[in-house]
């Protein structure tokens, strides 16, 4: 288990018989209590396909039946029912191309991670990596908050195709020169690769956020194809 | 048989029976779609009713607001595990577009494809679109239906998983044979019956 923020924490799984994964793809996690009452939930898988293991990154909501379990209770060891991996639209494959945009808020960066460890683990030169560059815009509240900042950092420290643009709507931190609102039609088209480029977009976050940056991406001329959304939060909201 | 979780108790909604297996109560309404919300003015919107003899009825958005409409109060389960009870719609039966497409001559088929702007199809028996269990929904608590929710109308089946709901609906297209729509083509279940939990591909 590894703390990523306050409220997110990652599971390392040995899951036997696992079939592989596309980066993007989710889970179903099953619960079962002694009684057999149950409880079912989705996560997206964190981990790039070529790792051994199962990464999943979850958030423990406010009253969150089975991530308080999984955040809270569980422990190296347990074992418990998944099913998958479920998915086959919001994925991305280093075969299909880029270059890549992604647009990521808060727990929403998880699917869009697994995008960037795979493109990181397959691509092993930076002139492969400069044929398929990445750019990653990422949401979050608190400085603090941001899941995998010091992974992010790593990946794209040596790496100049890969391009990590942060935005802190809340708090952020003293001396930050970077964006402090929400994402937004002239930042995503600052930060985005012009249309005519034919970006592989996913947009994965709160429904706001990927309703906007959706839009966004739409009005400044990219193809709706291309845009693939997924929508985080048990509530929508 | 099912894997015990250690220390498992779980929430146990008071909402009992009305929940599918496998599904948790939400009092939001989320929502899921898999790119942009298409934006089509009512002007230009239309609604097709499309047999395979190249027959077809077509309705403008002003004539499909003058056919006779119902309310419907109904639970809806989205395969992604949220159900949400008791939520109110007005719409369009389909039986009452499919009596008229008879009366045109559109040949009688057993399946349907439901198609959207955005290009999103889901395919559903006719079975499961007559006989009172369907609607072409634009009208949602009340307000006219938002685009994120599948504005301006929607196809509304809410005793199969929400994804047959198709946002966006424009046409339906009959069919012959069963063919899989968009996320049935990527492993999701072919009927779609959360009191069987049909989810995915493989389900009983």
């Amino acid at each position: 288990m590894i703390q990523e923020t306050a409220r997110v924490k990652t599971l390392v799984l040995d899951v036997p018989g696992w079939p592989g994964h596309r980066a993007g793809e989710h889970v179903d996690v099953r619960l079962t209590a002694p009684d057999g009452y149950q409880a079912e939930r989705s996560y997206s898988i964190a981990s790039p396909p070529e790792d051994k293991r199962l990464a999943l990154t979850i958030e423990q909501l406010e009253d969150g039946e089975v991530s308080s379990y999984l955040c809270g209770e569980l422990r190296a060891g347990d074992v418990f029912e998944l099913r998958g991996p479920i998915g086959g639209y919001f994925i991305w494959e280093i075969s299909e191309g880029g270059p890549l945009f992604l647009v990521g808020g808060g727990s929403g960066i998880v699917p869009l991670m697994a995008m960037l460890r795979h493109r990181a683990v397959a691509l092993r030169t930076p002139k492969q990596r400069r044929a398929l560059p990445a750019r990653l815009l990422y949401s979050s509240r608190e400085w603090s908050e941001v899941i995998y900042r010091d992974e992010l950092a790593r990946l794209s420290a040596p790496d100049d195709a890969l391009q990590v643009t942060h935005t802190i709507t809340r708090k952020p931190p003293d001396g930050w020169s970077g964006f402090t609102r929400r994402i937004d039609r002239a930042m995503i088209e600052a930060v985005s690769w012009p249309p005519l480029q034919k970006p592989h977009i996913f947009i994965c976050g709160p429904t706001p956020l990927v309703e906007s940056a959706a839009n966004a991406c739409v009005e400044l001329g990219h193809d709706p194809v291309l845009v693939k959304t997924e929508r985080f939060g048990p509530t929508g909201n | 048989m099912s894997l015990i979780s250690r220390g498992f108790k779980g929430r146990r909604d008071a909402s009992g029976n009305k929940l599918p297996p496998g599904q948790y109560e939400t009092r939001d309404f989320p929502v899921l779609s898999a790119g942009p919300t298409p934006q089509t003015p009512l002007s230009k919107w239309d609604f097709t009713l499309r047999g395979a003899d190249g027959k077809s009825v077509r309705w403008t958005w002003d004539e499909f607001q003058a056919l006779p409409r119902e309310s419907i109060t109904t639970d809806i389960h989205c395969v992604t595990k949220w159900s949400k009870f008791g939520t109110r719609w007005e719409g369009v039966p389909i039986d009452t577009l499919l009596a008229e497409a008879k009366k045109r001559g559109v040949t009688e088929l057993p399946y349907a494809m439901a198609m959207s702007d955005g290009g999103y199809t889901t395919n559903v028996p006719v079975a499961d679109l007559a006989g009172g269990k369907a609607w072409i929904a634009f009208i949602y608590d009340g307000k006219p239906l938002h685009p994120e929710h599948g504005g301006p109308a929607r196809l509304l089946v809410p005793h199969l998983y929400f994804w047959k709901s198709a946002k966006w609906v424009r046409e339906l297209r009959l069919m012959e044979r069963d063919t899989p729509g968009f996320w049935e083509q990527l492993g999701y279940h072919i009927y779609g019956d959360p009191w069987r939990e049909q989810r995915y591909s493989g389900d009983p």
